[in-house]
């Protein structure tokens, strides 16, 4: 590990969070920019809770990670506390690894 | 507080601890690396973008270039630029605001915001779940590097309080049919890609999902 590699990451870093921020700023866009922009969390969300739970590198694997997920979906849907669907999520998948799925 | 700052603050601290756990990790993983303490916590402050630090020290510590380091932590990086553009619509403030608040611009930060229905309660949900992801991330960086051993964040399924949070976040922005179908494709466009395209990518192109908005309502 160099700090040239430190300070480069942390700069490309920086520059990809702060593009969309300051450059765009509080300016407005043209309807059908912000007509798209408003899908971002859907599209995005939805493709990080499938990396999230379904992948490991570049690799699609199906391991305790899924049962705790869906556990999350039934808890989410019966309207429960955001932080009672983490905790569900977490738990059903660390019982799911106690009991040998893996 | 009201119920729904509570739930925000909850959650956030949840998130942040499940944050800590995994940063103990990277600490411990990036010393044995060959990483400095201080470059180690100098990553963590800087960089602040856990997926893309995992994969630079994985990387060194494999042997690979520093070249291919940086070329693969970056592609990891590059979906915060769709989420400042996102996040652009909802933070007021001046410039120097603005400045702290790319830092914390990540996909916890603004997953938590767009989920809330107001815009007050927007921007205090993006600072208060990116600031407790901030601590939480560093705190658990400098442990791991000075102690040198850590838990182990999948024995506690804590890998899977991640996708689990953002089930309970991403659900209001399904309300809308355009909502689902962006849902939907963003979703299957990634699984899709997973196998095939560079580690950080999926995501990215996942972005397609958003064209749903093109056509006028």
């Amino acid at each position: 590990m160099t700090w040239a590699l430190v300070l480069s990451l942390a700069g490309a870093a920086y520059a990809f969070k702060v593009t969309g921020l300051v450059v765009v700023g509080g300016r407005s866009l043209p309807a059908v920019v912000e007509r798209c922009l408003s899908l971002v969390p859907a599209a995005l969300i939805s493709a990080l809770i499938v990396k999230d739970t379904l992948s490991t590198g570049d690799e699609l694997v199906i391991d305790a990670r899924l049962p705790g997920v869906l556990a999350a979906v039934v808890a989410a849907r019966l309207r429960a506390p955001l932080i009672v669907v983490i905790v569900v999520g977490a738990g059903v998948t660390a019982l799911a690894r106690v009991v040998g799925l893996d | 507080m009201p119920p729904d700052e509570r739930q925000v603050v909850a959650a956030s601290v949840t998130l942040g601890a499940a944050v800590g756990v995994f940063a103990i990790a990277f600490g411990v993983g990036s010393v044995a690396a060959g990483a400095s303490v201080a470059q180690t916590c100098a990553m963590s402050l800087l960089v602040f973008t856990g997926a893309s630090q995992f994969l630079a020290v994985s990387v060194v510590s494999a042997g690979g270039s520093a070249l291919s380091a940086f070329g693969g932590a970056v592609l990891l990086a590059a979906r915060n630029a769709v989420y400042g553009l996102t996040m652009s619509r909802h933070l007021g403030g001046r410039l120097p605001t603005r400045l702290v608040a790319a830092q914390i611009t990540i996909d916890e930060s603004t997953a938590m915001a767009t989920a809330q229905s107001t815009a007050v309660s927007r921007r205090r949900a993006f600072w208060i779940t990116g600031g407790s992801v901030y601590v939480f991330w560093n705190l658990g960086t400098l442990i791991g590097a000075l102690a040198g051993s850590a838990v182990d964040p999948e024995a506690f399924g804590l890998d899977a309080a991640f996708p689990a949070g953002f089930v309970a976040m991403v659900v209001p922005h399904l309300e809308s049919r355009r909502g689902r179908a962006a849902a939907l494709v963003g979703a299957s466009v990634c699984l899709a890609t997973i196998p095939v395209l560079p580690v950080g990518l999926p995501i990215l192109v996942a972005s397609v999902g958003v064209l749903f908005g093109v056509r006028r309502p």
